[in-house]
């Protein structure tokens, strides 16, 4: 019903589009037209759709609370929960739709009926409002084009809205995460002192389980210290970097400033897929060839390697990060006007000395960017610690011993059993937007380092 | 005196030859301009005197360019000393992002021309002085070069490039991107830096040309249609051409 009611307005818009179009031709005959012809269409497909489909939208918005609310009524006298009310509608709305397998009293059947009744009236009310909206926004528009009114201004402020709400959209369900996220790990605060959170050395959250009943406060004392995770995070990130700094800054400067046209045109590309590789398969790279390779060197060393160790994860991440870095500042460098490096060479420089000493530093804040948003990406990568460095939150500092990471430490937490309003299932808001803050304050910096690099050559 | 001696240049950009045997004798300590339309090829053979055009992959130089007797055109050519004794000051002021002070000292860093602190301070400030910026930045060396004015961008890359005492400058339309007063100042210091350099200036202005210039080439379509003293040049060209570009009729 929906779905036709949608399609007959779009079809609608498309309709009233040609006609408009063809209006404004039969109008050009006798006067002056105020726009091209097209504006005309635009103008009635826009007045046909847009009010129609918020109604619409709206109407869907509120209706289920609304009928909900009528249902509930019945049931107001018999003093019931919140959750025991929202368990009757939701039987009624499955015995309404036939898939009801429980006992039916007379009193259920008969809110069923109400129900089948009330959606009836919704939804014919609906379409009657909408195609009334529909024949009185088209023949008020329809008027204005037989008018030959200003066409240009109302579609321009039109187009101004669509985008406006489009961006709005986007924003609004960005705070809505962070604000989902937010209230989430205010509730685990309230369980967990934040204290002992932030300066807590053992994660051990497994530890508060207790069936049916609440943990004993004095182990969620000790159970949830996020130090390991932060140190296990920014130790992975560290060894990450510590691979992917020097081969993506000297890769990004052999493209820049070395590499023939040639070489280029292909390399360029083929770095830009590789930093599209799925994580999943780094991770799986990471856990079956790299973590074993370092295992066995290691043990052939002599030193105690576990077969899961965060220089496996680390040296995988690094190189996962390397495109990113070489790609950015190869086009940071490439950035850097051609009349400073003529400059340099008319000087007498030499090709090394030019990138030394004019094209590398005339860069580098763009490179600190691009390193500091690699290593925003570094701290948030998930598959690859979770695949290759095990999921135990060891505060070490040892590369082959394994680690955890607060990414890893999520994952571990929401999936399998779970209980909602746990701590521990709180925990994994309270990880996230630590991460979030984290991360956050690296992009800030990083995006304000490039916007300063950027305003000096403009 | 000759100081560059030019037989037979052509040029290549890939397939399209831009310049066609260019033979030119360039004096020792006169300034010596380049004029023509727009894609004539002046600069591109500028550019083949400091060797500039080994940075364009697809540029082929042919023929012989002699400086003191030396081939400039051949493989084994040490770039860098030649480059370190032809210096070249560009359309667009180009300093570094780095302090003045930085970029007059440059070139003495790359060619370990000053010993000591005292020596380097010494060079910069000569150039400076040369370039007739000492007075305005004195006091502000270590402020960023590219925060200067425009005009004093380019002395400043006038400076840069005299550091290392070259014998020759290379100057591809230095003011084209100046006001009148800025361009009055650079063109007063071509005149004073002649005394001890060889000049060779890319213009697109005929007054300058015909205001700074001891000897003048006209440059059409990547052919030297007519080279000869300035005021020959201005007053009575031999070449149809050369009459029709100096009056104005086309370019």
């Amino acid at each position: 019903m929906n779905l036709i009611l949608v399609t007959f307005i779009i079809l609608l818009a498309f309709t009233s589009y040609y006609f408009g179009r063809k209006k404004a031709l039969v109008i050009q005959s006798s006067q002056r037209l105020t726009a091209l012809p097209k504006f005309y269409g635009y103008y009635l497909a826009a007045w046909c759709a847009a009010p129609a489909l918020i109604i619409f939208a709206l109407w869907s918005v509120f209706e289920p609370s609304i009928v909900k609310t009528f249902i509930l009524q019945d049931y107001t006298d018999q003093n019931l929960t919140k959750n025991e009310l929202q368990l009757i509608y939701t039987k009624v709305k499955a015995l309404a739709a036939g898939t009801y397998t429980g006992n039916i009293t007379n009193f259920l059947d008969e809110s069923a009926n109400k129900y089948i009744q009330l959606k009836g009236i919704a939804n014919s009310a609906k379409v009657a409002i909408i195609l009334a909206i529909l024949i009185f926004s088209l023949s008020f528009a329809y008027r204005s084009v037989q008018k030959n009114d200003r066409m240009r201004e109302p579609v321009e402020i039109f187009l101004k809205w669509v985008l406006f709400v489009a961006s709005l959209g986007a924003v609004l369900v960005t705070i809505g995460i962070v604000f989902s996220l937010l209230f989430e790990a205010i509730r685990f605060f309230q369980a967990v002192k934040i204290f002992d959170f932030i300066f807590g050395t053992h994660w051990y959250p497994a530890k508060t389980f207790v069936r049916d009943g609440q943990p004993d406060p004095e182990l969620m004392k000790d159970a949830f210290g996020a130090v390991p995770l932060f140190a296990g995070t920014f130790f992975i990130a560290f060894i990450a970097m510590c691979v992917a700094i020097p081969i993506g800054l000297l890769s990004g400067i052999y493209l820049s400033e070395y590499a023939g046209r040639g070489v280029r045109k292909y390399a360029k590309p083929i770095i830009e897929i590789l930093a599209g590789i799925p994580t999943v398969v780094y991770g799986f790279f990471a856990a079956l060839t790299v973590g074993p390779f370092v295992k066995e060197i290691g043990n052939a060393m002599g030193l105690e390697v576990s077969a899961e160790s965060a220089l496996a994860a680390g040296a995988v991440m690094g190189v996962m990060i390397i495109p990113f870095i070489s790609s950015l500042s190869d086009d940071v460098m490439t950035a850097v006007p051609q009349n400073l490096r003529d400059g340099s060479y008319a000087m007498g420089a030499t090709k090394s000395e030019t990138v030394k000493k004019v094209i590398f530093p005339a860069a580098l804040p763009g490179i600190v960017g691009s390193i500091l948003l690699a290593v925003s990406r570094a701290v948030g990568e998930t598959m690859i610690v979770v695949m290759a460095s095990g999921l135990a939150a060891n505060l070490t500092m040892n590369p082959l011993e394994s680690t955890s990471t607060i990414t890893a430490q999520i994952v571990v937490i929401l999936i399998g059993d779970q209980q909602f309003g746990d701590p521990k299932t709180q925990s994994a808001f309270a990880l996230g937007i630590s991460l979030f803050i984290v991360t956050l304050f690296l992009n800030v910096i990083a995006l304000s380092v490039v916007k300063k690099y950027r305003e000096k050559y403009e | 005196m000759s100081k560059i001696k030019a037989e037979n240049v052509n040029v290549y950009y890939g397939s399209k030859q831009a310049l066609f045997d260019v033979s030119i004798d360039i004096a020792e300590k006169e300034v010596t301009a380049l004029i023509g339309p727009s894609g004539c090829g002046k600069s591109t053979f500028l550019r083949c005197l400091n060797r500039m055009n080994d940075v364009i992959e697809i540029c082929r130089v042919e023929g012989s360019i002699k400086m003191d007797n030396l081939e400039l055109n051949s493989r084994k050519l040490d770039v860098v000393r030649l480059r370190e004794n032809v210096g070249m000051v560009f359309q667009k002021p180009n300093p570094f992002p780095k302090t003045i002070y930085e970029n007059v000292a440059y070139g003495p860093t790359i060619h370990g021309i000053a010993q000591s602190k005292e020596e380097m301070d010494q060079i910069v400030e000569t150039s400076l002085k040369k370039a007739a910026l000492w007075n305005e930045v004195k006091d502000r060396l270590d402020e960023i070069g590219t925060g200067l004015s425009g005009g004093q961008q380019q002395r400043l890359c006038i400076a840069r490039a005299i550091s290392v005492s070259p014998e020759v400058i290379l100057m591809d339309e230095p003011c084209s991107a100046l006001d009148p007063i800025a361009t009055a100042q650079i063109e007063e210091l071509i005149d004073d830096l002649k005394k001890e350099v060889t000049i060779v200036i890319v213009t697109h202005s005929m007054s300058q040309a015909a205001r700074v210039s001891q000897k003048t080439g006209f440059f059409h379509l990547g052919k030297l249609i007519e080279f000869g003293p300035t005021d020959k040049i201005f007053k009575n060209p031999e070449n149809q051409q050369t009459q029709d570009y100096i009056t104005g009729r086309f370019g």
